[in-house]
């Protein structure tokens, strides 16, 4: 086995412009300078991008799954959502 | 095993059962990883030793289109590979780890790369009946549980609509050109048939994996489901070829709605899965060679980008 | 040498140095050091076949003599082959092959770069579309230089053994055959005078940035583009015309 491995990076492409980068997948890269350089040869055979990011994958920190109640405060609010509110349909799109 | 580890074990299996897949971070049963970890990397390792026998033919392709085709093809091959690689890595394994495992022999690829690749034909059979074969899988696949796994597929699967078709384009060229090419066709034909149908694994019945990796929707068709859908699907395509199959059992059956297909020759199946085809030894030297010639390249990128680094660090203490 | 006869033959010297190094770096895939570089250089190896195939097509309409994109790239003797010696070099090792690549890739910019300009509209279009792919090839082969030149020392080792090596293979991309004269002075092709200058700049800089020495000999090996080649060739043409030999006239 090697000394050392090169790093594993998380590839995020933009397909046009306009939209937003969207997590690809990952590489192996000794530095972002070949991360961009792989993932363009990896993620990109096929016209899927215009642009770019990547990070290495250990700088990404993660919510914890067990922790679901995190997001369950967010739930009850429905208040928030455009189909809490009875609008007549004569009054047309709002 | 604790009562906590029980019901940990029975909610998972009410998420499985409720189609919710299962990302990284998500409590799972370790033998969920270990099987998971295996098969994926066994699939990773297929990809990886299958560019072989077809990259045997890039330099010898008959023109420069079927050339740019192949290269393209087993350059997928690798990406494919890489892609689920890293799928495998979110289970807490590394790339490195992988493929030791797969140069010590520890770890198993598809025992079709374990076939020659002969004629030119070849390309045109595997890329019809063997990645005709693996799609059956892997669209399959697209919907397993572990949600890595699953997105890797969806990208492969699309990448490879083009591999099969060109296979068969292959075929049809050499079918209807001249007696050499046919008989050329039909040769490949005759080599590739069994071995494509043992790509999906033993029959059901004597496949130890099976039952636990349905219940955990890894899979979601057994072996022979899988088998007989390749037959009906493949059968029409060879007579359109005015090709035979080399099984004089493999008839129609009206009542059933399917192909009837002769018995696999399992010893040879097993023997080659045991490391006894006609390639084995060729392709893992030739992988190993590679890995060991690479060494250096690896090193030396890694030693230069350490170099950068403490250049920027040495660069940032002047400035400050 | 009639105009056209210079043209033909000007075509073909770009698209055989475009096949037979693509043919090699094809050699390579599933037999690199990293999975992410099988990939790269596979990429490079599709640009230059996809390059050559239109340089073929557009030599095939010059000569006028109905032969196809194949005919041309696989049917004819090593000595019609016109591709500088440079580019049929074997893969000794990936510091062979990442050399070969950037003292290729730095000439093939400069030149596609002025090539654009041509008087000719073809040669104009394919090297438009060609220099997007080329300005890749050579960030890519840079990048390695420095890499491993400035790596370890065992590679630093290797790349200045490949860079010795191979450097008397360089001046013959600088070289002018009557085919390029009448080119030039037609307003086709570049001036070699003028990208010379500019080729060894480049290597230079990319040199130092790798930590490598310039190679003190100044010998030089030339005859590629007159059709007489290094022994590697023939090794390589037995395998890319094994099927067009063995299987005379026939559709693939």
């Amino acid at each position: 086995m090697d000394k050392k491995e090169w790093p594993l990076w998380e590839v995020f492409i933009r397909s046009r412009s306009g939209l937003h980068h969207k997590h690809a997948g990952s590489l192996h890269a000794v530095d972002a300078t070949m991360a961009i350089e792989n993932a363009r040869d990896v993620y990109t055979r096929r016209n899927e991008g215009v642009s770019i990011w990547v990070v290495e994958s250990t700088h990404i920190m993660a919510s914890d799954p067990e922790q679901g109640d995190m997001f369950e405060a967010a739930k009850s609010k429905i208040y928030r959502h455009p189909t809490f509110y009875d609008i007549p349909d004569e009054i047309g799109h709002m | 095993m604790s009562p906590e580890i029980l019901s940990l074990e029975e909610r998972f299996q009410s998420r499985i059962d409720a189609e919710i897949k299962i990302e990284p971070k998500d409590w799972m049963p370790e033998k969920y990883r270990k099987t998971l970890i295996r098969q994926i990397s066994q699939h990773a390792h297929s990809e990886i030793v299958g560019m072989l026998p077809e990259g045997n033919w890039i330099t010898r392709a008959p023109s420069l289109r079927r050339k740019s085709v192949l290269l393209a093809k087993v350059q997928d091959e690798a990406g494919h590979g890489l892609y689920l690689y890293s799928a495998a890595e979110t289970l807490g394994i590394s790339r490195d780890e992988l493929v030791e495992q797969l140069l010590t022999g520890k770890a198993k690829y598809s025992s079709i790369f374990n076939y020659p690749t002969t004629s030119w034909a070849d390309m045109g059979a595997i890329g019809w009946l063997v990645d005709g074969a693996a799609i059956m899988n892997q669209v399959m696949l697209t919907r397993t549980s572990y949600g890595p796994y699953a997105r890797a597929m969806v990208r492969i699967c699309k990448e490879e609509s083009f591999h099969q078709r060109q296979g068969y384009e292959i075929m049809m060229t050499l079918a209807k050109g001249t007696p050499e090419q046919k008989a050329m066709a039909q040769d490949s034909l005759n080599r590739w048939w069994w071995p494509s149908l043992m790509m999906f694994g033993p029959n059901d019945a004597a496949s130890t994996h099976s039952a636990q990796s349905m219940k955990w929707k890894i899979k979601r068709k057994s072996n022979d489901e899988l088998r007989q859908a390749f037959v009906d699907s493949a059968m029409p395509q060879v007579e359109y070829l005015g090709l035979t199959v080399p099984d004089p059992d493999l008839k129609w059956n009206e009542e059933r709605g399917h192909y009837d297909f002769g018995a696999i020759d399992w010893d040879e199946f097993w023997s080659v899965v045991k490391g006894n085809g006609p390639c084995n030894r060729q392709r893992m030297r030739t992988k190993q060679k590679a890995h060991k010639e690479g060494a250096w390249v690896r090193e030396a990128a890694m030693a230069h980008a350490e170099k950068r680094r403490q250049r920027a660090v040495e660069q940032d203490e002047k400035v400050a | 040498m009639t105009k056209q006869e210079a043209l033909f033959i000007y075509t073909l010297q770009l698209a055989d140095n475009c096949l037979i190094l693509g043919q090699r770096l094809s050699e390579l895939c599933g037999h690199g050091p990293e999975l992410e570089t099988d990939i790269g250089i596979s990429n490079i190896a599709l640009d230059l076949i996809g390059q050559c195939r239109s340089l073929y097509q557009y030599a095939a309409e010059i000569e006028g003599k109905g032969q196809t994109e194949d005919q041309l790239a696989m049917l004819r003797e090593g000595s019609a082959y016109r591709n500088v010696l440079l580019v049929e070099y074997p893969n000794e090792d990936f510091a062979y092959t990442m050399v070969r690549q950037f003292f290729f890739d730095v000439h093939h910019y400069l030149v596609l770069d002025q090539l654009k300009k041509s008087t000719d509209e073809r040669l104009a279009a394919i090297a438009a579309k060609s220099i997007k792919e080329v300005t890749y090839h050579l960030r890519y082969s840079s990048e390695w230089m420095i890499r491993l030149g400035d790596g370890t020392t065992e590679s630093h080792e290797r790349m200045q053994n490949a860079v010795d090596e191979l450097w008397l293979y360089t001046d013959e991309l600088c070289t002018m055959n009557e085919a390029d004269q009448l080119m030039i002075e037609a307003g086709v092709a570049p001036n070699q005078a003028e990208i010379k200058p500019l080729y060894y700049a480049k290597i230079e800089e990319i040199l130092e940035k790798a930590t490598l020495a310039k190679p003190s000999h100044s010998w030089q090996q030339y005859g590629g583009k007159e059709g007489r080649h290094t022994e590697y060739l023939s090794h390589l043409l037995t395998d890319l015309q094994y099927m067009q030999r063995t299987y005379p006239n026939m559709e693939w």
